[in-house]
């Protein structure tokens, strides 16, 4: 019978074994079982259909986001161009679904291996630039890649878009939402898990100290160029298999969403979230989906109402400003996003009532 | 040969006024280092401050223009009062996403204002301005532009070289640390050059808002076209922003006029990316050199 870890009244840590736990608990494990069984169980059954389409919206989110923050929160190379890599898997995978009759399975994840070859071209410049100058490289990556899906029309169709085949496992069909959403949390705890270990491994330590100090990281042999490169590839694979997922979801794409706001957009979750934390982008991927889908109905609901329906008021460009607000204040408030805020609450309540 | 010509001019024109747009750019990152994503707003701003003196509230053109500097100037002390002083010191990424949600909360603000439409400024140009050479034939706006852009260029290049404000700018953006430690208010110099640097990118602006409506969709597509221009002449180099912005201008033109138009807007990310692989520190760039 194994002895169950509960909170001690203080730091008792030995090992760095146990500095690299990912629950420090088993209590924190039991509730991690524990809300992924409900996750899976009650949700589908409890959500309305609108409900379940945002939940999976965030579920893909959370998959790009999570690799966006590989990059900038452990890596420290900011990159400006993730959402035309979405855009990039998404394409991988409806040319790969309607030209070679791939079924899902197959396509998601090749469509994610082809994004992180891409990503990785585009993070040659990172072998000379750093900083600001790699930031404004990666920029021009998205307007590239974003003119390449608009206008490579025997590979991309231009703007008719491509309409995918529909989803099937053998021959039962998953599409709609229920089928996509058991998809995409698979695909999320998955990729989640294979993230937070990542971290633990050679590979994260040199990421974080390539983050903390490329000098220091260079000296203690560390060949940073490729892994940065590595970073860069492995952060546009998940960005391409959320991509790809994206594509199977909808059923039919335009290289119309793969544009910049996008890309601030992940950024935003990943800052929002917290910088270099694997948690931290699946809060920030809830919180920015749950903004923008509660503005898009406020607006609404303001645009019909008495007084603003009179005056002729477009309230819509009120969206814009309250997302702009949203990452100003974070910024300027809570630099280090949600999972900080969250770090506080608990450890806040851990010993409570007896807390000092 | 007449469509050559007519290209060079066009190009030349466009491109001078890119550069113009990126002065102010330019002048950020010189004194502070801060990479501005909100240039473009800044630009609408400028643009659309002009447009509520001269159109709303009727004054006249001289008083607007001069009334909408001062906007922008205040308006410029104020967003480095506000948002850039507490991030001094904090790494690159916060600075950046702030500037790119500055931009998302100022464009909101003018959509809600203004609206997405296409404005445009009564004319207020006398036609003995423009130039008519045979086959060169320069609107007088353009020429109105050449002025006031050589104009402000010539005020700065004095205002760097001699007032005293300006050496104590030129003193923070080589070495922080010394002009800190030799008694130069570093924190009123970022204002100050945040302020002109509003006040330059208002200018620039009302001068794109005269010669092809204002926008805001259009103005800030054109804070992300400055990112080229400032790269290729160097990211701390006002003059070769100017410079710059005359090549991608010139590039721009021919691509439309002899490739495919559609090349046009891609082509100053291509040379942008070229650039950073070979030369990051673009033609008069100050070089740091690293090897790590």
């Amino acid at each position: 019978m194994k002895k169950f870890h509960l909170h001690p009244c203080g730091n008792f840590r030995e090992r760095y074994t146990q500095e690299l736990t990912v629950f420090t608990t088993d209590f924190g494990r039991l509730w991690g079982v524990i809300g992924f069984v409900l996750l899976v169980t009650t949700v589908p059954w409890l959500a309305s259909p609108y409900m379940l389409y945002i939940i999976n919206m965030i579920g893909i989110a959370a998959i790009a986001a999570i690799g966006l923050n590989i990059l900038i929160g452990f890596t420290g190379q900011i990159s400006l161009g993730h959402g035309a890599f979405f855009g990039v898997g998404a394409y991988a995978a409806a040319i790969l679904a309607t030209r070679f009759h791939l079924p899902f399975f197959v396509t998601i994840p090749l469509a994610g291996l082809i994004t992180a070859m891409i990503g990785m071209i585009f993070g040659i410049p990172s072998g000379r630039l750093k900083g600001l100058y790699l930031t404004i490289a990666t920029l021009a990556g998205q307007f590239i890649i974003e003119y390449l899906l608009i206008h490579w029309d025997t590979l991309t169709k231009g703007t008719a878009g491509i309409t995918l085949p529909p989803t099937k496992l053998l021959t039962f069909s998953l599409q709609g939402d229920l089928g996509f959403y058991y998809l995409i949390f698979l695909a999320l705890a998955g990729m989640g898990w294979i993230a937070v270990n990542l971290m633990r491994t050679r590979y994260g330590r040199a990421f974080i100290a390539i983050r903390d100090n490329d000098r220091a990281a260079e000296g203690m042999g560390i060949p940073i160029f490729r892994y940065k490169l590595l970073s860069f590839g492995i952060s546009s694979f998940y960005a391409g298999f959320a991509g790809a997922l994206w594509a199977s979801y909808m059923g039919s794409i335009t290289a119309e969403p793969f544009n910049l706001s996008l890309s601030v957009e992940y950024i935003a979750m990943v800052i929002i979230g917290g910088l270099g934390s694997i948690s931290g982008s699946i809060y920030g991927a809830v919180f920015i989906t749950l903004l923008n889908e509660s503005l898009r109905f406020m607006t609404g609901i303001l645009m019909n109402s008495g007084i603003v329906a009179a005056s002729g008021l477009n309230m819509a460009p009120l969206r814009e400003f309250i997302f702009g607000l949203a990452i100003v204040m974070f910024i300027l408030i809570e630099p280090r996003g949600l999972a900080e805020l969250w770090r506080i609450t608990r450890s806040s309540f851990r010993l409570w009532p007896f807390s000092y | 040969m007449d469509f050559f010509i007519q290209l060079l001019v066009g190009g030349i024109s466009v491109g001078f006024l890119y550069g113009l747009s990126a002065m102010g750019f330019v002048m950020i990152f010189k004194s502070s280092s801060v990479l501005n994503f909100a240039h473009g707003e800044l630009l609408a701003i400028g643009a659309y401050f002009f447009l509520a003196f001269i159109v709303w509230a009727k004054l006249p053109f001289l008083l607007a223009f001069l009334l909408a500097l001062v906007g922008c100037f205040l308006l410029g002390i104020m967003i480095e009062r506000i948002f850039l002083r507490p991030l001094i010191g904090e790494p690159l990424i916060f600075v950046i996403m702030l500037t790119v949600g500055l931009a998302a909360m100022f464009k909101g603000i003018i959509l809600l204002i203004w609206g997405g439409n296409l404005h445009t400024y009564p004319n207020f140009l006398p036609e003995t301005l423009g130039i008519n050479w045979g086959v060169v034939r320069i609107p007088p706006v353009y020429s109105a532009t050449l002025v006031i852009g050589m104009l402000f260029l010539l005020l700065f290049g004095l205002f760097f070289k001699f007032s005293s404000q300006g050496i104590y700018m030129r003193s923070v953006a080589d070495n922080q640390r010394a002009a800190l430690s030799l008694g130069v208010h570093v924190k009123r110099v970022f204002a100050l050059s945040w302020a002109i640097a509003a006040l330059v990118a208002g200018m620039s602006g009302m001068v794109l808002g005269i010669i092809n409506g204002v926008n805001v969709h259009d103005l800030s597509a054109i804070g992300l076209k400055v990112f080229p221009v400032v790269i290729l002449g160097g990211l701390d180099s006002i003059g070769g922003a100017i410079i710059g912005g005359i090549i991608i201008g010139l590039l721009e033109t021919f691509t439309g006029g002899y490739l495919s138009p559609s090349l046009r807007d891609v082509v100053p990310y291509v040379i942008l990316v070229l650039i950073l692989l070979l030369k990051p520190y673009g033609l008069f760039g100050l070089k740091e050199i690293e090897r790590v």
